[in-house]
């Protein structure tokens, strides 16, 4: 098995056969790939050594002390967080070659085409379908609030291909090509003023069937394994103690002592023990998957860090006052990265809201929580074993 | 850089909680602590004497030196964990924890000879300050003039129980004092499975057992304040178990109760809540065993946090209940008074955030 010491040997073979100060960036983060060094947990070949995932900390430690580049996380958050775990699992040995790479090293931007008007919550009643064309799938539909589709390359789309079974049954995976002359990208403005996200129109759209993810017909199981990183990634970043929105308030609160007054200060102190409380839960999730022993806790740490978000952002606007009534930047843009906690306080509390819809709402997580962790009885449904054409809509 | 707490549960640990349980199931369940209040003798001696005599567990926190077990705050917290599961009415958080971290703060042959006989079970000792007095914190003290203690002291918990008084006088000195010769006078408590009484001093002779109280009380407030958290965790966690077992069972509308979504999402905002205690008590713990310089905070924030969560585990544990859940015979309301009694004790969550506010460079307008 790889240990500390040998992928710290690792590490420094590739900084003295490449050396960051010399080498284009590119360049490096290929060769880092080449090397194992990605994500040491993925397996020899794709980017990994099939180390421990906790050993990643000491590649990333070395590299940042010798300056190294890196893949610039914030702009491919999809691609590492969704798609690649995803990939891995029910991708071919040609699929998993052909993508893992360019992916890993931000050379091509992933989107996620799950969404639709009619399919949100309820994502498995999705009708963009997927006709089968020889050796290809012939993709008609609209998907909605897809974000940094305009950035993407590639997309992970879930489509209908068997409309006369229930409606988790008829799903598949697909990897979709964004520059596909069916594929039109129409930005949608946010509440923050610029446009995160998309409307993506499917016009005769030709997938050929080697770029399907797993089974036909097995697309929701395959989508699972993406939404539940999907939740990860985004409740689970391991920060330090004020590492996220908690950190610009108290900063605040200790340079502007002219802003405080005791009701803020009573709710900035709850807010803090919350976040930092929220901290040591993400902590101990992350010793329980190191130990081998993964722990409910993960389907909870998304509603945590939602709500907590929104309270601190809101409360933030205002601690600040007079300033809080203004706005850096009304301007519509496409921006190139998803960023919860830069520019000013207005634009976090804005941007804060979508955190409880994103990657699953946050009363669709109490009830995942309520079913699944607690074991309390599932919703009463009407739509499991009816097929799909026959639901209303 | 201070380096990681351990957040998790070792194999010992888990051990040593399946046998502090395994005990309380036997004998301690509801029932019998119903009983037990309503009577004149609120403590359950005999469960103490196999807890504290019979698996050595008064002696956690005592090294094996002084006739100890030598383990840490961690096991410690595993067992209050317990303990607070069952709302066990034994002195274990007041003599082997906080009276026990007080002596061992003093040195000297008399606290040490202290500190083996509580290690032992056979000595209960309760550190004599009024039960909201929290680290940092002030708390009235009695007198000590002639070589005996005089003065009032209105409540103190486990005192009843208790056959050495550890007791602050004004002149900076900490005192052991047999219960024998002070005046115990027992109150009637909100919670009675860790009942108050007040305590009289008339001329009462104390061994000084150091000469600057200030150190030893400070370390026993903070360890009991920190530790207190694990105690709220095992209630908060079998409030939300128990809860969760009776709605699945309770039938209404042709249906279970606990299917309805209202209940599932409290439930369930309740589970992630309780998971976050659980993170912060095992911090509190691990940091108070460490020894690390993160202490402080570490227990500030945990005891901030677990109030609030524990009082609204046993409310929701109540009024999910139903009518049943008013009632003297079913045990919630055990749980709801020892909840809201620990709100108070140590320290409230108030008092808690305005440590925080110090230790964290937030400060007040
Ligand atoms: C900023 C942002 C970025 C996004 N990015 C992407 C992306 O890149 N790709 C993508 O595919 N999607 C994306 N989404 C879409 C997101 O996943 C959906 O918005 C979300 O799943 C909710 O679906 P909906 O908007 O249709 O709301 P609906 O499902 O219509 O929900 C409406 C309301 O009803 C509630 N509700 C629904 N069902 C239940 C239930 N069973 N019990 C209780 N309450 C319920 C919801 O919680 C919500 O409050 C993004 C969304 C946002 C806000």
């Amino acid at each position: 098995m790889t240990d500390s010491t040998e992928l710290r040997t690792r590490t420094r073979e590739l900084l003295a056969a490449h050396p960051p100060a010399a080498t284009d960036r590119l360049d490096f983060l290929r060769a880092r790939f080449d090397a194992g060094l990605a994500w040491v947990h993925f397996p020899e070949g794709l980017g990994g050594l099939g180390a421990p995932r906790s050993l990643q900390a000491v590649v990333d430690a070395e590299l940042e002390a010798a300056g190294a580049p890196d893949n610039d996380p914030r702009r491919i958050g999809i691609g590492l967080g969704m798609a690649a775990p995803t990939i891995l699992r029910f991708g071919t040995e040609e699929q998993k070659r052909r993508f893992l790479r360019p992916l890993w090293t931000g050379e091509e931007v992933w989107c996620q085409l799950f969404s639709e008007p009619g399919a949100g919550s309820d994502l498995a009643a999705l009708g963009t379908r997927a006709v089968r064309d020889e050796g290809a799938w012939v993709v008609n539909g609209q998907k909605v609030w897809t974000s940094s589709a305009h950035a993407a390359r590639w997309a992970i789309l879930i489509a209908r291909t068997d409309p006369d079974v229930p409606k988790h049954q008829g799903i598949t995976y697909f990897l979709c090509d964004m520059t596909d002359p069916g594929v039109e990208v129409r930005p949608l403005r946010q509440i923050t003023g610029e446009a995160e996200f998309n409307e993506v129109f499917l016009t005769d759209v030709r997938i050929p069937d080697s770029r399907r993810l797993g089974e036909i017909g097995d697309g929701w199981r395959v989508a699972q394994t993406t939404l539940m990183n999907e939740r990860v990634s985004i409740g689970g970043m391991r920060l330090p103690r004020e590492g996220g929105m908690i950190g610009p308030v108290a900063k605040t609160w200790r340079e502007r002592p002219e802003l405080r007054t005791h009701d803020l200060h009573q709710r900035l102190l709850e807010l803090w023990v919350e976040a930092e409380v929220a901290r040591l839960t993400g902590e101990r999730l992350r010793q329980q998957l190191v130990a081998g022993q993964p722990g409910p806790e993960g389907s909870g740490m998304k509603l945590a860090f939602a709500r907590l978000n929104q309270e601190i952002s809101g409360l933030e606007v205002e601690l600040v006052g007079e300033e809080g009534l203004l706005y850096d930047d009304w301007s519509m843009r496409r921006p190139e990265l998803v960023d919860f906690t830069g520019r000013e306080a207005g634009y976090r509390y804005l941007r804060a809201k979508g955190n409880s819809i994103e990657g699953g709402t946050s009363e669709v997580l109490l009830n995942i929580v309520a079913e699944r962790v607690l074991g309390l009885p599932a919703e009463p449904r009407t739509d499991k074993d009816i097929p799909w054409k026959d639901l209303a809509r | 850089m201070t380096t990681q707490p351990d957040l998790l549960y070792s194999e010992e640990e888990d051990a040593l909680r399946a046998a502090v349980r395994d005990l309380l199931t036997d004998h301690c369940d509801p029932a019998a602590v119903l009983a037990r209040i309503a009577s004149d003798t609120p403590h359950d001696r005999s469960l103490w004497r196999t807890l504290a005599q019979s698996m050595g567990l008064a002696g956690l926190l005592v090294p094996e030196s002084f006739g100890g077990q030598g383990a840490t705050h961690r096991e410690a917290a595993v067992v209050l964990e317990e303990l607070g599961r069952s709302v066990a009415p034994v002195p274990y958080l007041t003599s082997a924890v906080v009276a026990t971290e007080a002596l061992l703060a003093c040195g000297g042959e008399e606290a040490a000879g202290l500190l083996a006989q509580l290690a032992s079970g056979q000595t209960v000792a309760t550190l004599a300050v009024g039960p909201a007095a929290r680290p940092g914190g002030a708390h009235p003290v009695v007198r000590h003039e002639q070589g005996a203690l005089h003065g009032e002291l209105t409540a103190v918990a486990d005192a009843a129980v208790a056959d050495v008084l550890l007791v602050p006088a004004r002149d900076g000195g900490l005192y052991a004092v047999n219960t024998e010769v002070v005046t115990v006078t027992p109150k009637v408590s909100l919670d009675l499975t860790r009942p108050l009484a007040a305590l009289t001093f008339s001329g009462a002779p104390g061994r000084r057992l150091t000469d600057d109280a200030g150190p030893a009380v400070q370390r026993a407030l903070r360890t009991g304040a920190g530790l207190l958290a694990s105690e709220q965790l095992g209630l908060a966690d079998r409030c939300l178990t128990e809860t969760v077992r009776y709605l699945k069972e309770r039938r209404q509308f042709n249906r279970p109760v606990g299917g309805f979504q209202a209940l599932k999402h409290r439930l369930a905002g309740l589970w992630l809540e309780i998971a976050g205690l659980r993170a912060a008590a095992r911090n509190a713990a691990d940091t108070l065993a460490t020894g690390s310089e993160d202490t402080d905070l570490a227990v500030a924030v945990a005891q901030a946090y677990a109030a609030p969560v524990a009082v609204r585990a046993a409310e929701e544990a109540l009024q999910l209940h139903g009518g049943i859940g008013m009632t003297w015979e079913h045990p919630v309301h055990l749980y709801l008074k020892r909840a809201k009694a620990d709100s108070i004790a140590y320290g409230t969550a108030g008092g808690h955030r305005a440590a925080v506010a110090e230790l964290a460079d937030l400060r007040a307008p």
